[in-house]
């Protein structure tokens, strides 16, 4: 569980990043933090795993202050997935890749071996395991970082913006496997603004302006709000915009997802 | 990361900003040369005090105490080698002396005039207009792109430094465990993606100036024009001024250590 408790943060150039947030986030919650550049999304979730510390107010991972524990520590319980592969990529093989952390939380050989396959099976990586990172594509490199993070099994996955520059497959790959991670129970945050992508998963969305919280609810209420989503500089997914349109025929505005959408269509046109 | 903060460039306008850069470098220059010809404590604490005013006219106070923090872990460890190697060599095993200590604090400080100045100049003179001050000079175009590209690089790549630490320490990495060389391994994971990227990015670069014909004319020609104003000529005569006292000082007068002056006042 993540608590988040009145937090202000202020980068060391006097850029106010977060003023008063406070959220809390259940095991095995599924959480899309979205809203425009500069928000304090990115700033807001490195508060997650301890890689900066308000300047007031506090978190709690399960309990326990971020203040009072290292990164490092923090890190086996907390995956965090940066937006760009290539800041975090150096080994010559796919496999040392994978195995950094691990290595670095001390795991026996055996198991660092076994976590390894597990991962680079669970990306479909496994062809690549002695390829050097840098060969591989854009895609790949991504799934690799994702694969070096989730190889620890930590409780908590972070993804920061994880559809930015990814083609509609490896979205819907990326869909897939994070339905995967919460059947194991895990909880699952991302930040990102791609609403269309949001409102397939149907995730609780936490929205954001001038780093602060501005709505919290699920995916369906948030993003079927016009005003909200304005504000946020978010457009409403394309379905809910459709539906809008036609609220004179009388269909429901609070509609993101195309099989409900179909569903509502199909039972409006039987009606009448 | 921070000793980078207090080179970052910010356009603002004062008066140190519109100094025209070749003078203010020139200054710079003076200031420099007179740090290095003196040892004493006395004329060096005297420039410590120059490039203040400098500082509250261009607003730039917060970044200028920020990279003189930056800077101050290597300021104690000259102090540190000055103090310590001397001690053995020359005074070992008697007390350490005033003069000694006098002698680190003024060698400490002439680090510290080194890089206020640096950092003033830097903070206040943007990197175009370095670029067009090199041309004006003559020096070729390619240098001088180079040069301006580098410097714009410089806070892009600190950014990235930044972030890449992010994403490590995230891995479970510990920068500041082990023994010394283990500590200099830890930093490989830092290394190897912020050169990738610098190379990665260095080929973009290069790629999107030939799409936009870079070097496609022999002769340049600039839109703005370096030319001297009255408070350039004022600041040109002043360097010259302190220049022309210093050499003269350091010829003819002889300066006592602080420690003569203060027991002279107290008599
Ligand atoms: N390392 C940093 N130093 C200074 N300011 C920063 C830094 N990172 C982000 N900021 C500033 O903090 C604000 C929030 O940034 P960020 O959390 O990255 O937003 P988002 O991820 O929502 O786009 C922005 O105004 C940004 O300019
Ligand atoms: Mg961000």
């Amino acid at each position: 569980m993540i608590e988040v408790k009145d937090v202000y943060f202020t980068y060391p150039n006097g850029i106010g990043a977060l003023k008063g947030v406070s959220i809390t986030i259940q095991n095995g919650d599924f959480v899309a933090i979205m809203g425009q550049n500069g928000a304090g999304k990115t700033t807001l979730v490195k508060h997650f795993n301890g890689l900066l510390k308000p300047t007031k107010g506090k978190v709690l991972v399960d309990g326990v202050n971020t203040r009072d524990i290292s990164v490092a520590r923090l890190a086996r319980k907390v995956g965090f997935v940066f937006q760009n592969p290539d800041h975090q990529l150096f080994c010559e093989t796919v496999e040392d890749e994978t195995s950094f952390a691990l290595k670095n939380f001390g795991y026996k050989p055996n198991i660092i071996e076994r976590r390894v396959t597990w991962a680079l099976n669970l990306l479909s990586l496994t062809q690549y395991r002695k390829t050097s990172p840098f060969m591989l594509s854009g895609g790949e490199r991504k799934r690799v970082a994702l694969a070096s993070v989730l190889a620890s099994d930590p409780k908590i996955v972070i993804l920061d913006e994880p559809t930015i520059g990814q083609d509609h497959q490896q979205k819907e790959k990326l869909r897939q496997f994070i339905t995967q991670l919460r059947a194991q129970k895990k909880t699952v945050v991302i930040v990102t603004h791609d609403v269309e992508f949001v409102a397939e998963c149907n995730p609780r969305v936490v929205l954001m302006t001038e780093g602060k919280i501005v709505a919290d609810g699920r995916a369906n209420k948030i993003l079927t709000n016009y005003n909200l989503v304005t504000k946020a500089s978010l457009v409403p997914p394309q379905v809910t915009q459709i539906f809008m349109k036609l609220s004179d025929l009388g269909l429901p505005t609070n509609v993101i997802d195309v099989y409900e959408a179909r569903k509502v269509f199909l039972n409006s046109l039987e009606g009448s | 990361m921070s000793v980078f903060d207090g080179l970052k460039f910010r356009k603002v306008s004062s008066p140190v900003h519109n100094l025209d850069p070749r003078v203010k470098f020139f200054f710079v220059c003076v200031l420099f040369v007179v740090a290095v010809m003196f040892f004493q404590l006395l004329p060096l604490l005297v420039l410590f005090f120059v490039p203040i005013p400098f500082v509250l006219v261009a607003r730039v106070k917060r970044e200028w105490i920020r990279s003189l923090k930056g800077a101050s872990m290597l300021a104690f460890i000259i102090f540190f080698f000055n103090f310590i190697f001397n001690y053995i060599y020359n005074e070992y095993p008697n007390i350490p002396s005033a003069s000694l200590i006098e002698y680190s604090v003024a060698m400490t400080l002439r680090f510290v005039v080194l890089v206020e100045t640096f950092s003033v100049f830097f903070l206040t003179t943007s990197p175009d207009l370095l670029g067009l001050a090199l041309e004006q000079s003559h020096v070729p175009y390619e240098f001088c792109f180079a040069f301006t590209t580098a410097v714009r690089f410089v806070p892009v790549l600190a950014d990235e430094a930044q972030t890449i630490m992010d994403a490590q320490k995230s891995r479970g990495l510990e920068l500041e465990r082990g023994n010394f060389l283990k500590r200099i391994k830890n930093y490989i994971p830092i290394l190897i993606p912020l050169i990738v990227s610098a190379i990665r990015r260095s080929l973009e670069l290069a790629e999107a100036m030939e799409s936009r014909a870079w070097g496609a004319t022999e002769k340049r020609t600039n839109l703005y024009v370096l030319r001297l104003g009255k408070t350039d000529y004022a600041l040109a005569f002043t360097s010259i001024f302190m220049l022309v006292v210093a050499i003269l000082v350091w010829r003819f007068v002889p300066i006592p250590p602080l420690s003569v002056i203060l027991s002279f006042l107290q008599l």
